[in-house]
């Protein structure tokens, strides 16, 4: 009944964790493993013109939405000139402009994306109206109806069409037809109009789409024109040179339709430049910039909101209830005794500071040298309080002396000893100078090691990277170790150390 | 080959978790922990219902009331003087005698001034040995003479009676004696001997010392089994009694034999311990999980002691 009960609260808590951390993994992107690293672009577009002196306007056409991406982050630089950004269902654009405006003008868009691992979404705006059979000038209509009436008994769909048309059009060895269509220049934007027209004669919509071939280090890109043919449910790509259907995975979308890259108005016709360069981020970060271009919630309520300082801290409390857990572990299923309940995970946090192996030469020196001193303390018959302020005393000089002596001799590790948290280890010596006399040598050592046993494997824990991940980026976690804990809290079996205990039991009732 | 957990299961043997959730939890209320947990409140009420208890010289609260120490001790040459809200027999200093000199002798023959004994008094005051290191009061007590019928089984020290009472019945027995290596303190931990008593006849069998079966003690070197404690009806009745000064249902009830008084009640525990086991060579479990099915409990002392009595026999081991 009751412990059903907890089972029930145990299950809720651990499918509510679980659920959270789906989310952010599958619909965030948040990742399970700590060094997981993506790809980031960065997109730089520099747009040049001459303005002629007064008010000056610019019109630039931005990516929106490019399929395949997710944008992390934009940026516009333009020193003097007012900002807007317009979007329709196809395209985004940059309005920039100014008062007044003379010489060289320099405008930089940039941006930084990623690859959306995900699937294309499906391009269906807007649903266009079947083109009417464009009137060809001769000889090159004769061409083109030739060329067309092949390829329809050639092909079985639009897509299929396409693709026959285009294989065609790229072949090496091109026959009279062919070449006559291909004077416009092959692959050059005139090109991809005139096979728009020449689609049309089949009464195919088609549209040009620009796209940014993405190359690490690339110094002066250029968008290069490629093809979408609607099939009656979506428009489908082509790259009109090699006849791919899709977008490949390098290119980035960058407008559809054919309007002019840039208008200016006031000023003489502008160019454009993109730079593009690659590096790589964790996909943490990537997963909190995406969140914040898109106002989530739910990283608003996340630790990423701190500050960096903060994080820090809340990096290594998070931790503390897995050292917690530890301990419960220890005690009620091992059934080891330490000092103090949670001692061990303090001592195991100061480890974090010096490293597992200087922490426990520290921490057994300074118990060790604490205790003689104590010993002698106990002599002097103080009374409690100003005695364990004696000790405290005695400890901290003892730690700046270690750190004093580690300079000398060269070791740095003596240095990071600076938040080894005095007071417990004051208390510490205290408590393990009463059992020592109370209760003898044995059980003081046992005690102590007991201790130092569980602060090791309380550090390991608090340490562990992906662990340490896991609890930062999905702290809802903790709830998992909350239930843990409220089961561990109904367990009444044995603890391991008691079996040893109790083994003269079993022997004894084994016998014959 | 079975599991060690298996097997102990078997025996009904019940460890320190089952304990903790099953026995202790349900059956002692928090609220009556200080009746316990306080042994000037335990020796109040036990003298109410008329439990012998060692007499209470005095008490010092405060750490400027040490000061008529010296004029309180002179009049004793024989004390104690423990916590009165220690745990596990810590901070007792036992006196056993003045020198010559006009100075005090502990039990260990060493000799203590009067500054050490005040020394001792304000870390016992300070809370050095109470259950959550809070400022506690130091008791000063009539020293236990130590029965007779025990001293071929005990070095040094007083051994004492463990009972553990359950829901006011008495259940199992043992007895503590202290040894050598426990340095005359009655704790199994540290080495003293466990010797599980008959219930029905308060014979002893079984000896165990550091959960290792033994048969002689091993300073003396006499029989640890079948030796009569003296008037065992008597001390069941006692610690069945002391269910009604301190209603827990899951007691450990410490007894002391006095040469001159007679079975004295020492204190009681709220969470006694799980040694009781390998002293008696039997779990705990069967007997806790039948006496908890019981309808009425017998409203007398007397009677409840019938009831443990009959429910051992009910469960009495198989003989070895």
């Amino acid at each position: 009944m009751k412990s059903s009960k907890i089972n029930i609260t145990a299950l809720v808590l651990i499918l509510i964790a679980l659920s959270a951390v789906y989310y952010k993994h599958e619909k965030l992107g948040l990742p399970l493993k700590p060094a997981e690293q993506s790809d980031v672009w960065t997109v730089e577009a520099k747009i040049q013109f001459k303005a002629n002196g007064g008010p000056a306007k610019a019109q630039f056409y931005i990516p929106r939405d490019p399929p395949g991406f997710i944008k992390l982050n934009e940026d516009f630089i333009s020193s003097n000139y007012g900002l807007a950004t317009e979007q329709n269902a196809l395209n985004r654009e940059a309005l920039w402009a100014v008062r007044r405006a003379k010489g060289k003008q320099v405008l930089y868009y940039r941006m930084e994306l990623t690859r959306n691992g995900s699937e294309f979404k499906p391009r269906t705006q807007p649903r266009p109206a079947y083109p009417p059979v464009p009137d060809y000038d001769e000889p090159l209509g004769a061409a083109i109806r030739a060329l067309l009436s092949d390829v329809r008994s050639h092909s079985a769909d639009i897509a299929t069409f396409t693709r026959e048309l285009l294989s065609r059009l790229n072949t090496p060895k091109p026959d009279q037809n062919i070449s006559l269509i291909n004077k416009a220049g092959h692959g050059s934007v005139e090109w991809v109009r005139q096979l728009i027209d020449i689609l049309a004669g089949a009464r195919i919509p088609a549209r040009i789409v620009y796209v940014l071939p993405l190359q690490d280090l690339v110094k002066h890109g250029t968008l290069v024109p490629w093809i979408e043919v609607h099939n009656d449910f979506e428009w489908v790509a082509f790259d009109p040179v090699s006849g791919r259907q899709g977008f490949r995975e390098d290119v980035l979308v960058w407008r559809t339709g054919d309007d002019p890259l840039i208008t200016v108005s006031g000023g003489e016709p502008g160019e454009v430049d993109f730079s593009i360069s690659r590096h790589a981020l964790s996909q943490v970060s990537i997963a909190e910039q995406w969140a914040r271009q898109t106002d989530s919630r739910l990283m608003d309520f996340s630790l990423f909101a701190l500050p960096v300082q903060t994080q820090n801290v809340y990096r290594i409390i998070l931790m503390v209830p897995l050292g917690a857990l530890v301990i419960v572990v220890l005690r009620n299923l091992i059934g080891l005794s330490t000092f103090g309940t949670f001692m061990p995970v303090l001592i195991a946090l100061a480890f974090r500071e010096t490293s597992l192996l200087w922490g426990v030469i520290m921490f057994t020196m300074l118990v060790v040298v604490g205790l003689a001193l104590r010993l002698y303390l106990e002599k002097l018959k103080l009374l409690l309080v100003p005695r364990l302020a004696a000790v405290l005393t005695i400890v901290i000089m003892m730690i700046a002396l270690f750190s004093i002596v580690s300079v000398q001799l060269d070791l740095e590790r003596g240095l990071s000893v600076a938040l080894f948290p005095v007071v417990i280890l004051a208390m510490t010596i205290e408590r393990m100078s009463i059992v020592l006399e109370e209760n003898g040598s044995q059980e003081a050592f046992k005690l102590g090691t007991g201790s130092l046993i569980a602060a090791i494997i309380g550090y390991l824990v608090m340490t562990h990277e992906w662990l340490g991940h896991i609890i930062f980026v999905f702290p809802e976690t903790l709830l998992i170790v909350l239930a843990l804990t409220l089961i561990l809290g109904r367990y009444t079996g044995y603890r391991l150390l008691e079996l040893w205990r109790f083994r003269g039991l079993i022997k004894e009732a084994d016998k014959p | 080959m079975k599991m060690p957990w298996t097997r102990l299961r078997e025996l009904g043997i019940v460890g320190m978790n089952q304990r903790n959730a099953e026995f202790i939890m349900p059956y002692n209320q928090r609220r009556y922990y200080p009746l316990v947990d306080n042994k000037i409140i335990t020796k109040q009420r036990a003298i109410e219902k008329n439990i012998p208890v060692p007499q209470l010289y005095g008490h010092i609260e405060l750490e400027h009331q040490a000061a008529h120490l010296p004029a309180l001790l002179s009049q004793y040459t024989e004390f104690v003087i423990k916590p009165a809200n220690g745990s596990g027999g810590n901070g007792i200093m036992v006196i056993a005698g003045k020198t010559a000199s006009g100075h005090f002798r502990k039990s260990n023959d060493s000799v203590v001034h009067i500054d050490e004994i005040k020394h001792h008094v304000s870390n016992i005051l300070s809370g050095m040995y109470s259950l959550g290191g809070e400022t506690d009061t130091a008791i000063i007590e009539y020293r236990v003479k130590f029965d007779p019928c025990f001293e071929n089984v005990s070095f040094k020290g007083v051994p004492d009676i463990r009972l553990i009472v359950f829901r006011g019945i008495p259940l199992f027995a043992m007895i503590r004696l202290p040894t050598r290596q426990s340095d005359g303190r009655a704790n199994l931990h540290q080495g003293a001997v466990g010797v599980g008593i008959d219930l029905g006849t308060g014979l002893t069998h079984h000896g165990v010392m550091q959960s290792r079966p033994i048969l002689e003690h091993p300073d003396t070197g006499f029989p640890l089994t079948g030796i009569q404690i003296p008037q065992w009806d008597r001390i069941l009745e006692m610690a069945a009694t002391c269910y009604e000064l301190a209603p827990l249902g899951y007691l450990g009830v410490d007894l002391v034999m006095d040469r001159e008084l007679g079975p004295m009640m020492l204190e009681l525990n709220a969470r006694p311990g799980l040694a009781i086991q390998i002293a008696n060579q039997q779990g705990l479990e069967p007997i806790l999980k039948y006496a908890q099915t019981l309808g009425t409990i017998p409203a007398s002392a007397k009677r409840r002691v019938k009831v443990g009595k009959l429910i051992r026999q009910k469960f009495a081991r198989e003989s070895t």
